[in-house]
């Protein structure tokens, strides 16, 4: 098997957070481990302080890594400095959440886009440069009188579309999307899912594809990690996870997804009571156990470890009597 | 629908003025709401599914041209005095917010914010709105009732801000209670149970409920009737289990069609609709839908079709007869 594209072991996070009781650390993400192959979509799903976005925001580090690793391309990622650090965002881009606040609202579209290229390539010139940009807009579906328009002149989808040109305008290996179809209408979703797809597979991209509830990564990924508090629940290829589940937290969330079926039996049955504790103060053992059905006296002593239940990792200890959901 | 409606919109429109033209947010709603109905409206940005409801209550703001007719039970309230709005919002007609907590006052206690409407509505004594809040924190399954009422909103989580929000809507015993995307800010699993409080309170109280959301999931877990909005208007209305069964527009088929079931095998493709929402400043003649649907003829772009019965409780806008099922996945 050829090594991973990229390589994360036990990647920590931790932020200060001064309380009238003095300053203390909320544990953003407490050792994730995970590998991606080069061209493979990762999804990774979790509710509101679950550490996906900051897991997104440690590999570009827009936040300081507490401990861990990350190995990219012969280097690790969380210690890079100065002109490499710079140098190797060229293969790892980001796509945002919401297309027009990532914009420079007094930039036009084909400055946008080519802006990238300018601290890249040096030897294009203008002409060069504008061909290339021209050319990635027709890849993801814009227009060339598109090029000399500013952001606000675009819908949401439409702005999407420019945030994704400018984050493969270097022809990078890794993508990293942070909920990028999550805030775009219901029928302009789908048209953005297939554009992922189609791009990742023609550029044979490995993409991390971060999203808050199931259903948005069913499509695009290869395979799923399931985080909560900061830790990782279950990760397993798409086909396992959606069928057969292992995880409580993983069942509950594909629970939870509301389903196109107004008569099916169990149709508002919430699978979870209460909500996630503040990652100030996550519950001992198991971080889940508190809103867990399956919760036995084990599980407030002893944090479950990360091990393979049939074809899935997953961090629990009943997860041999939890069979598919 | 026997009884008279409790709500009943005739023609409702809503537009504001703008730089390019008037501005059609809301074009022409017809709408009965029955006492103790869960009616969802669903529809995208620009939809006008939230300036519909803010009309229910007579808060699209001064710019807002509204015209039409919006009569609750014998009352016309088109053209009625502030002062006849001020008494039935809060005490008639609730509403609950997508942002429970931009929706609250971060200077006041949980307690003096859920009290305030019923003591002004009802001239309840404190006492006796504080034995009410604390009976509706418990309907609303919130633990700690005592504790909650001397809580400020920052100090509680998402879901029970919002739980703080159907208490406060509910306070006056009202007759309908509007709810704009309440759970789109939520967690998933938070929503679950939001969705299902919000049915089980219609069940005990009898209230009549519209929910406006983007998300046809979310009406299929808890509505009796769906209204599908597009560019201003109701483009199809029919109870839930025969939209779900057998929608006749394209629209809400396409946005069915946005919604996957988990069990089915993967699609290559998703199937789309291409374009995008049209402006509502800048809509098009004849039908909205026109310009991105499949089943486009001549006709649809030059009249507008009306909103016509086919079923018992459905009716469509939508000139064409055939079957549907047309849907491409080729969006870009």
């Amino acid at each position: 098997m050829n090594p991973p594209l990229l390589s994360v072991r036990d990647l920590a996070v931790r932020y200060p957070v001064d309380t009238a009781a003095g300053r203390v650390w909320l544990q953003a993400l407490g050792g994730v481990s995970f590998e991606l192959a080069a061209g493979e979509c990762l999804g990774l799903v979790g509710e509101s302080g679950s550490g996906k976005s900051t897991l997104a925001r440690a590999l570009l580090r827009l936040v300081p890594a507490s401990g861990g690793s990350a190995w990219f391309r012969g280097a690790d990622l969380l210690k890079l400095r100065g002109a490499k650090l710079r140098a190797i965002r060229e293969h790892l881009q980001m796509v945002f959440q919401d297309p027009q606040s990532a914009l420079d609202p007094r930039m036009t579209v084909g400055q946008i886009i080519g802006e990238p290229l300018r601290e890249f390539r040096p030897g294009l010139d203008a002409h060069g440069r504008e061909q290339c940009v021209l050319a990635m807009m027709q890849r993801v579906g814009l227009l060339p009188v598109h090029l000399h328009r500013y952001p606000h002149e675009f819908s949401g989808g439409q702005a999407q579309r420019i945030g994704i040109a400018r984050a493969l305008i270097l022809e990078p290996v890794l993508l990293l999307c942070d909920e990028p179809i999550s805030a775009l209408d219901v029928s302009i979703k789908s048209q953005l899912s297939n554009l992922l797809k189609d791009l990742q597979q023609q550029l044979k991209l490995a993409m991390l594809f971060i999203a808050h509830d199931l259903s948005a990564v069913r499509f695009s990924c290869d395979r799923v990690l399931v985080l909560y508090l900061g830790r990782v629940m279950e990760l397993a290829s798409r086909a396992s996870l959606y069928s057969a589940a292992r995880h409580p937290y993983t069942q509950a969330l594909l629970q939870a997804i509301p389903q196109a079926d107004p008569q099916r039996p169990g149709r508002l049955r919430p699978a979870l009571v209460g909500e996630a504790p503040s990652p100030l103060a996550p519950p001992s053992g198991c971080v889940f156990r508190n809103r867990c059905p399956l919760a036995i006296p084990r599980c407030a002593a002893e944090v479950p470890e990360l091990r393979k239940v049939s074809d899935n990792l997953v961090a629990c200890h009943r997860a041999e009597e939890t069979g598919p959901a | 629908m026997s009884e008279a409606p409790l709500l009943r919109l005739r023609d409702l429109r809503v537009s504001f003025p703008g730089s390019a033209g008037e501005l059609h947010a809301v074009g022409g709603v017809d709408l009965d709401l029955a006492a103790g109905e869960f009616l969802g409206v669903v529809g995208e940005s620009g939809s006008g599914k939230t300036q519909l409801l803010l009309a229910m209550l007579g808060l699209n703001g001064e710019r807002a041209r509204v015209a039409g007719s919006i009569r609750f039970r014998d009352q016309e309230l088109l053209g009625a005095r502030g002062t006849a709005w001020q008494r039935l919002r809060g005490a008639r007609i609730g509403m609950i917010f997508q942002d429970p907590l931009s929706a609250l006052n971060p200077y006041l206690t949980i307690g003096m914010q859920l009290t305030e409407g019923v003591r002004r509505h009802q001239r309840l004594g404190k006492r006796a709105a504080t034995h009410r809040a604390l009976a509706l924190l418990e309907a609303v399954q919130l633990g700690d009732g005592a504790q909650r009422l001397r809580q400020y909103p920052h100090e509680l989580s998402g879901g029970m801000r919002q739980r703080i929000g159907i208490a406060m809507a509910l306070i006056c015993q009202p007759d309908v209670l509007l709810a704009d995307e309440p759970t789109t800010a939520l967690d998933v699993t938070v929503q679950a149970q939001i969705l299902a409080l919000l049915r089980e309170l219609r069940d005990s109280t009898g209230v009549a409920l519209v929910l406006v959301t983007h998300d046809l999931g979310v009406i299929a877990e808890v509505a009796d009737r769906v209204c599908v909005m597009y560019a201003g208007r109701i483009v199809e209305q029919a109870p839930v289990a025969e939209l779900f069964r057998a929608s006749r527009h394209p629209y809400t088929e396409a946005l069915r069609h946005s919604l996957l079931s988990l069990k089915e095998p993967l699609p290559e493709r998703l199937p789309t609709i291409g374009g995008h929402p049209p402006d509502p400043a800048a809509l098009p003649p004849g039908c909205a839908f026109a310009p991105r649907c499949q089943y486009v003829f001549t006709r649809c772009r030059s009249e507008t079709p009306a909103l016509t019965p086919i079923n018992t409780g459905h009716t469509r806008a939508c000139f064409h007869d055939g079957p549907l099922g047309r849907l491409g996945t080729d969006g870009n």
